[in-house]
């Protein structure tokens, strides 16, 4: 292209060449002010053992942060003989009726607060392209006429069999996660004192607040809004009736939590957390019971179900990945270092000889 | 009517005659039935495009590119079929590719168009219906007759019919076609040329037949028939009777002509050609580079399939009751849902083949030449030339040359001739003052004794005076030439112009030594011998030609004789001379050229009245003949051109050019064979190279000339075979001539060529300018397939330029052939290096890792994607968000890899330049091999799995991250991922940069800057018409989890980690002659580290920072800021001493 380019300005008469001397500028003469550096020994010595150092001790401080939270895991998948066997055996979804199991554990230690409440299903593909893309935003915003024609994309889940609109359309919402669960402390005595559990400020700020949106309310009602819509076919009671009070419809937080679909087949969501009431200092040592509303099957693909209880710190749950890999690098850029050194040393020896 | 109409569209030619008939004035015959022949217009078109066409046939040519069309494929099946991606993703980038393409071609068509309106619009005079009309050049048609005045150009190409002089003649200078400045003559036919106005020649009834048109830019063959009242005249149509569009009229009023080819048959326009496409060898690994790649991606694309298909075979991971499929998808057939599953694959790993790359390297090859024209060093300002790039698509290539072939005059040397020693008639003469000296006399006898000159040495002058086709500017001639008394002084202020610098120094010598070339008016020739004006009556000029290597003019003396004087090569001369001193000629010839002078011999014959008539006719017969003239003129000068006597001979030295001897070395040092290829003697050619160091006085000189026949010629050869084997510890020399040459080429080819090899100078001599090509093609096609480079500056080097892998034309003496067919012109062989040693090198370098580095960011870029598949069951779910799937070639990565693909500087360019064996570490297409590929590539996969898997290591069992304990989700984790990959990408960008000014900061950091703000802005709105708001404040969730900081420092340090453990050690235990330059230079100077602090006052401030930073980071550059070398400085600073240091220095490495 370029051969075109100069062969058209030889073809427009430039008989006279009137070539002109360079501009002498650093850029044409490609000799801008420029920083070289040189990666050898000599220079990359001090940058690794700086390095090593500051990474053996940021490791050491994220190690102990890490062991530092306390995490209690409970499986109530109801395998074999455990408690919730007997709820893992008849749940099937259709017939409407609920099962309850009770998981006693008890704490060695008192968790601090907060004190967050998850359930881990595992096994469970949310990020199936099939799945994950089975949803209309639009709809979820409240936009009241996606309310009534949901996306391509929520299809098997789009129109019930009547025809009627689904709202929340999709897979992923028909999905929603509906075990719920109840805490109670027992006493050495036996009494049990239900610790309240705190479900608001689970979901992000800005999913509740302005990603998701309930559709205008006729009349002040919500459930109006909702007219000529029907419910996604698993679930029991339509998504305006979800929660209580301004955490309900389409911003109804556990919704929410589950709306953003997971990155891994194996998933936590935050179920809510303890810091109200005789529980705001966090839970102390002793004997609780936690009683499960079971509706949501995972046998089927071979999923398990757990709930667990943890501790927070500045960088979030347990992690004892970073920590060690911060230290496992910190040892390494030392130890790579001292060979660097030896490297340069040699390398120093042959320089005099040459 | 069907014909016409197959004619109309282009699919039948119309019959094409061999020649065409032009009726001047466009007076057809009324008689008979006359079909007019059907001309081009007089428009020039170099454009391509029209406004309509514009589109349409841009993107058709950019879509015949193989990996456009794979883009348009991809998104076509995304457009199709329901892939992962939508197929903005893939649109958006070739949108993009195209669209730079399109506007860069576009603004060059645009160029085009505008020059050619310039000169389509030109206003010329024609003659019609019996006046002169003013009209635009476009409308001449051919038949018109043109008025063109002095200092005009032609609008076409013209036959002269007459100019204001009454002898018809006519000076034009070619300078814009051919380069040459030296005046032309071209001649009127007699019956015409008293056509000298309007009037006359709106009577004019003439009918011209030609040739076709043709490229050839010397030769025409027509003949004009004149209708004179009843009679009919023919006149045969020469070269020298046509003028080229293009050219431009010198000192003549005016002339009028009739345009025999117009538009885009002018030789001129014929001659614009584009010329075949040179391909560089990086281009060519690249795309090698691309199957691989491509292979890569079918595998990927099918493995994912197969393990797709092989997950699904369980209903559980199939159809769980969470996600169930539509009727739809159960009831497609098998075949076609694993067929668009494979297509879906495709689609979600297709960015692995980079997109950008093309137009990317397009992008940094065609700015990146302008750093060769821009070069002061390569500025000659005696003449004011820079260089030229003639295509910029060969850049690297100068840092790849293995073979340099060059041509010797004009080259080598100056083409500066100065006249030195004659022989005359087996006497060796020197020029002394003015004087002729007899060699034996010494100049100590003084002035007065020898008074003239002998009638021998008189008749030499008077012949090497007379035989030329030099031309006297006239302005200045006029007046001068009558001064008897200046005959003397007169030469210093005549000026001669001449297309051979040979023929001028002649001519100036015998001026000065007291034979006078005064001029020539076309007919005759004058000159002042002693003072005396003597009248010669040119009678005919037999041109100089390649093949017969002489000249002749047959002139009538002032006395009445008929004579002929030659002049050329002394084999084109000797074997047809029988009379005079031949033997005592041919020992003076061989002796000046020993001392390196070009020689020439001139013969005369005198003819008898007889002999003239005869050969009269011989030559009008020729020159009138419409068929193979050619061959008849050359037979007729051969029949000339014979039983002479020799008058003796010429030595003319040409100058070597500066510093032609240290470029040789250099070249040398840096791995490349020289090869000499000239037209000269082979004891000129000999004594040239030893002179220019091309042969040293220590090497052993093997010779293979003048053979004749086969047999002779493979003995010799066998025989140099062996020599070479027995010794091999002093270095050998060859010469080769062009006839033992063919010979050996014939049969011998790959014996001469192991001779070749094993030699360290070769130098060819008496070559044929196809010679030249045919001995370039025999390396280039040699099992090693070396990379070629040609220098020449003459029309006979234009067809090795054109063969060789790079052409360079010197902008010499010989016009400017040599430059319009080469790739790089230059002023001055000692640019070369220059151009190889820092150019080349440094293009080279950068190109290679543009290459490189564009595959390795594909390949993290998609490998993560790749691997995310085995945790999704394969159900092509994407990784990362469209936008970054789109933006992330064009945006995110794409400057700071094209910065530095301009910019870079791993050694400086005067080190480089100073260290010519600095040249291997790069030969062989050392940093596209297969190796530096699989080991980008290699660190492209690592690079991807340590993204994906830290990531996933971080999530774990999908832990919280944020201090609330919320969750993050999928996206964030895509966003994580290419966060990542997105530093990691650019900071390996920047570890590879050596040479770091303000662009490169600013695109570096402002890179990932743009990412961060970029993510910010996407991230923290609802975008209005999306079904999906996937992204919505993802990122700022993710930048708000400390963990993810950390992950991200982790992440990207173990990534770069090992690069640079790597980069270290090998600097250390193998390091490369590049490497240790790069740790010399840190040896040279430290003062200051300007990027980073203390440019203007903080000397002492800073002073001690500085001190621990720079032992920290390295080198900085010495004197850089304040340095500006001018041109004069020497580059060599010390030319032997830094030729010794740096043939250490390779010996070391």
């Amino acid at each position: 292209m370029a051969a075109a380019a100069t062969s058209s300005s030889s073809s427009s008469s430039r008989s006279p060449p009137a070539q002109q001397r360079p501009d002498n500028t650093a850029f044409t003469q490609q000799r801008l002010p420029a920083w070289q550096p040189l990666l050898s020994a000599g220079t990359v010595l001090p940058l690794f053992f700086c390095l090593g150092v500051a990474f053996v001790a940021l490791g050491l401080g994220l190690h102990f942060s890490s062991a530092t939270i306390r995490e209690l895991e409970l499986d109530y998948t109801g395998l074999g003989d455990s408690r919730c066997a007997r709820c893992a055996n008849l749940s099937l979804l259709a017939d409407g009726s609920t099962c309850a199991c009770e998981l006693p554990f008890s704490l060695a230690e008192a968790f601090p607060a907060p004190v967050c409440l998850y359930y881990q299903l595992s096994n469970y593909y949310q990020n199936n392209r099939r799945y994950s893309v089975s949803r209309d935003d639009q709809q979820l915003s409240g936009l009241s006429w996606a309310l009534r024609d949901p996306v391509e994309e929520c299809k098997p889940y789009r129109y019930n069999a009547t025809g009627v609109p689904i709202a929340p359309c999709g897979s992923v919402a028909n999905s929603l996660f509906n075990d719920t669960f109840e805490l109670y402390y027992v006493f050495s005595n036996g009494t049990k004192v239900k610790v309240p559990l705190d479900k608001r400020g689970i979901s992000w700020w800005t999913d509740t607040n302005i990603k998701f949106r309930n559709p205008e309310p006729v009349d002040g009602i919500l459930a109006l809004a909702f007219n000529g819509t029907a419910k996604p076919p698993n679930w029991k009671v339509p998504v305006y009736k979800l929660g209580q009070g301004n955490n309900t419809g389409f911003v109804n937080e556990d919704f929410i939590v589950w709306m953003r679909t997971a990155a891994l087949p194996t998933f936590r969501k935050l179920y809510s957390r303890i810091r109200l009431g005789n529980f705001s200092t966090g839970l102390p040592r002793g004997n609780y019971s936690l009683n499960i509303t079971y509706n949501y099957p995972v046998l089927s693909f071979h999923g398990t179900k757990k709930v667990i209880f943890s501790t927070l710190s500045w960088m979030g749950g347990k992690n004892p990945f970073l920590g060690i890999t911060f230290l496992v690098f910190g040892s390494l850029c030392i130890v790579t270092g001292f060979v660097m050194l030896a490297a340069h040393i040699k390398y120093q020896h042959l320089n005099e000889a040459d | 009517m069907w014909r016409w109409i197959r004619q109309q569209l282009g699919f039948d030619p119309p019959h094409q005659s061999d020649t065409r008939t032009i009726y001047i004035a466009n007076r057809f015959p009324q008689h008979g039935h006359y079909v007019p022949q059907k001309f081009a217009d007089n428009r020039i078109i170099s454009s391509k495009y029209t406004v309509w066409n514009f589109v349409p046939k841009n993107l058709f040519e950019q879509f015949r590119r193989i990996a456009n069309f794979y883009f348009l494929i991809i998104f076509l099946v995304q457009l199709m079929i329901d892939t992962p991606t939508s197929p903005v993703t893939s649109g958006l980038p070739l949108f993009f590719v195209i669209t730079v393409t399109a506007i860069k071609q576009g603004y060059i068509d645009w160029l085009r168009h505008k020059s050619d309106n310039e000169v389509n619009g030109a206003p010329v005079y024609v003659v019609r219906s019996g006046g002169l009309v003013k009209t635009r050049s476009k409308n001449i048609r051919v038949g018109d007759i043109v008025r063109v005045a002095k200092d005009e150009t032609f609008p076409a190409d013209l036959v002269l019919l007459s100019s204001d002089r009454a002898n018809g003649s006519c000076h034009v200078t070619t300078a814009s076609l051919d380069g040459e400045t030296n005046l032309k003559t071209h001649i009127a036919v007699s019956q015409t040329a008293v056509l000298q106005s309007v009037a006359n020649l709106d009577k004019l009834d003439a009918v011209i037949e030609c040739q076709q048109p043709e490229a050839d830019l010397y030769r025409f063959v027509g003949r004009i028939t004149i209708n004179q009242q009843i009679e009919e005249i023919v006149r045969p149509l020469g070269p020298e009777n046509l003028l080229l569009r293009g050219s431009r009229l010198k000192n003549t009023k005016e002339i009028f002509g009739v345009a025999v080819y117009t538009g885009m048959e002018t030789k001129m326009a014929l001659n614009y050609k584009s010329k075949s496409q040179k391909r560089s060898a990086v281009e060519k690994s690249m795309n090698s580079f691309l199957i691989i790649y491509l292979i890569i991606l079918l595998f990927e694309a099918i493995l994912s399939t197969i393990l797709k298909y092989a997950w699904q075979s369980e209903e559980k991971w199939d159809e769980p009751w969470y996600n169930q499929k539509t009727e739809r998808e159960r009831n497609s057939s098998k075949i076609l849902r694993f067929i668009s599953d494979f297509l879906a694959f495709m689609v979600l790993y297709n960015f692995i083949i980079p997109i950008s790359l093309y137009v990317t390297v397009e992008m940094q090859k065609f700015l990146g030449s302008f750093f060769i024209g821009w070069d002061l060093d390569l500025y000659h300002e005696e003449t004011t030339q820079k260089a030229q790039v003639n295509t910029s698509d060969l850049n690297e290539e100068l840092g790849q040359v293995e073979y340099v072939f060059t041509d010797k005059t004009g080259t080598l040397t100056e083409n500066e001739m100065q006249f030195q020693q004659c022989s005359i008639n087996g006497v060796k003469y020197h020029e002394i003052n003015g004087k002729l000296v007899p060699e034996g006399l010494i100049e100590d006898i003084p002035d007065g004794i020898r008074p003239g000159l002998a009638p021998e040495e008189e008749l030499f002058l008077k012949a090497v005076s007379l035989c030329h086709t030099v031309q006297i500017n006239n302005d200045q001639a006029d007046g001068l030439c009558d001064n008897p008394w200046h005959t003397n002084s007169i030469a210093s202020q005549l000026e001669y112009y001449a297309s051979s610098p040979d023929e001028k120094a002649l001519v100036e010598a015998a001026c000065r030594i007291g034979v006078v070339f005064t001029g020539t008016d076309g007919q005759s020739m004058e000159i002042k011998s002693r003072g005396r004006p003597e009248r010669y009556k040119l009678l005919h000029v037999l041109e100089f030609d390649p093949c017969r290597r002489r000249m002749s003019v047959i002139v009538e003396s002032p006395s009445g004789n008929k004579l002929l004087f030659t002049k050329g090569a002394e084999s084109a001369i000797l074997p047809y001379s029988t009379r005079g001193e031949i033997e005592k000629t041919r020992v003076h010839v061989d002796e000046f050229a020993l001392k390196g002078l070009r020689t020439l011999c001139v013969a005369y014959r005198k003819f008898t009245a007889q002999e003239y008539k005869e050969v009269a006719q011989c030559l009008y017969k020729a020159k009138t003949a419409l068929q193979q003239r050619e061959e008849r003129l050359a037979e007729a000068f051969n029949f000339i051109e014979r039983d002479l006597e020799l008058l003796g001979a010429t030595g003319v030295e040409d100058k070597l050019q500066d510093k032609v001897q240290e470029t040789i070395e250099a070249l040398r040092l840096a791995g490349i064979n020289v090869w000499v290829l000239t037209g000269d003697k082979h004891e000129t050619a000999v004594s040239v190279s030893l002179s220019c160091g091309h042969f040293h006085r220590t090497m052993n000189i093997l010779e293979l000339v003048q053979h004749k026949s086969d047999s002779t010629c493979a003995e010799q050869l066998r025989q140099l075979a062996r020599r070479i084997k027995d010794d091999h510890v002093i270095q050998h020399g060859l010469v080769v001539d062009g006839t033992s040459l063919s010979l050996a080429l014939r049969q011998h080819e790959k014996l001469f060529m192991e001779v070749c090899r094993n030699c360290s100078a070769v130098l060819c001599c008496r070559m044929a300018p196809l010679q030249k090509a045919k001995i370039v093609r025999l390396i280039k096609t040699s099992p090693e397939k070396p990379i070629t480079l040609a220098i020449g500056d003459g029309a006979n080097d234009v067809s090795m330029i054109q063969e060789a892998h790079v052409g360079i034309g010197i902008m010499g003496k010989e016009g400017r052939q040599a430059v319009r067919n080469s790739d790089y012109a230059i002023a001055r062989f000692k640019f070369l290096s220059k151009l190889l040693f820092a150019h080349g090198h440094l293009y080279y370098i950068r190109i290679a890792t543009l290459v490189q580095y564009f595959f390795y960011k594909n390949v993290c870029f998609i490998t993560p994607q790749f691997l995310y598949q085995f945790y999704c069951l394969f159900s092509q779910q994407t990784l990362y968000d469209s936008v970054y799937l789109t933006l992330y070639n064009i945006c995110f990565t794409s400057l700071p890899v094209l910065m530095y693909s301009l910019l870079e500087q791993h050694v400086h360019p005067h080190v480089l330049q100073s260290k010519p064996a600095l040249y291997r570490d790069i030969s062989k297409n050392a940093h596209l091999g297969f190796k530096p590929f699989l080991y980008w590539t290699f660190l492209g996969f690592v690079h991807a799995f340590v993204f994906f898997y830290g990531s996933y290591l971080l999530m774990g069992e999908d832990t919280s991250l944020l201090g609330n304990g919320q969750m993050f989700g999928k996206w964030t984790f895509g966003t994580l991922v290419f966060t990542v990959m997105v530093i990691t990408v650019t900071m390996k960008m920047a570890l590879e940069t050596h040479f770091w000014t303000w662009i490169n900061h600013f695109v570096t950091w402002g890179s990932i800057a743009f990412y961060f703000v970029f993510s910010l802005f996407y991230g923290g709105i609802i975008w209005p018409f999306l079904h999906t708001q996937n992204m919505y404040f993802v990122f700022v969730q993710l930048l708000s989890s400390g963990s993810a900081w950390f992950a991200i420092i982790i992440i990207v340090v173990a990534c770069l980690f090992l690069d640079v453990v790597k980069k270290v050690l090998y600097r250390h235990l193998q390091p490369t002659c590049t490497e240790k330059a790069q740790l010399t230079e840190t040896g040279t100077g430290l003062s200051c580290l300007d990027s980073v602090c203390c440019v203007s006052d903080g000397e002492t401030a800073c002073a001690s920072l500085r001190r621990m930073l720079e032992r920290v980071m390295g080198r900085c550059s010495p004197a850089r800021v304040n340095r500006s070398w001018s041109a004069s400085e020497p580059f060599y600073t010390t030319d032997r001493s830094i030729l010794t240091l740096s043939t250490m220095d390779s010996v070391t490495c």
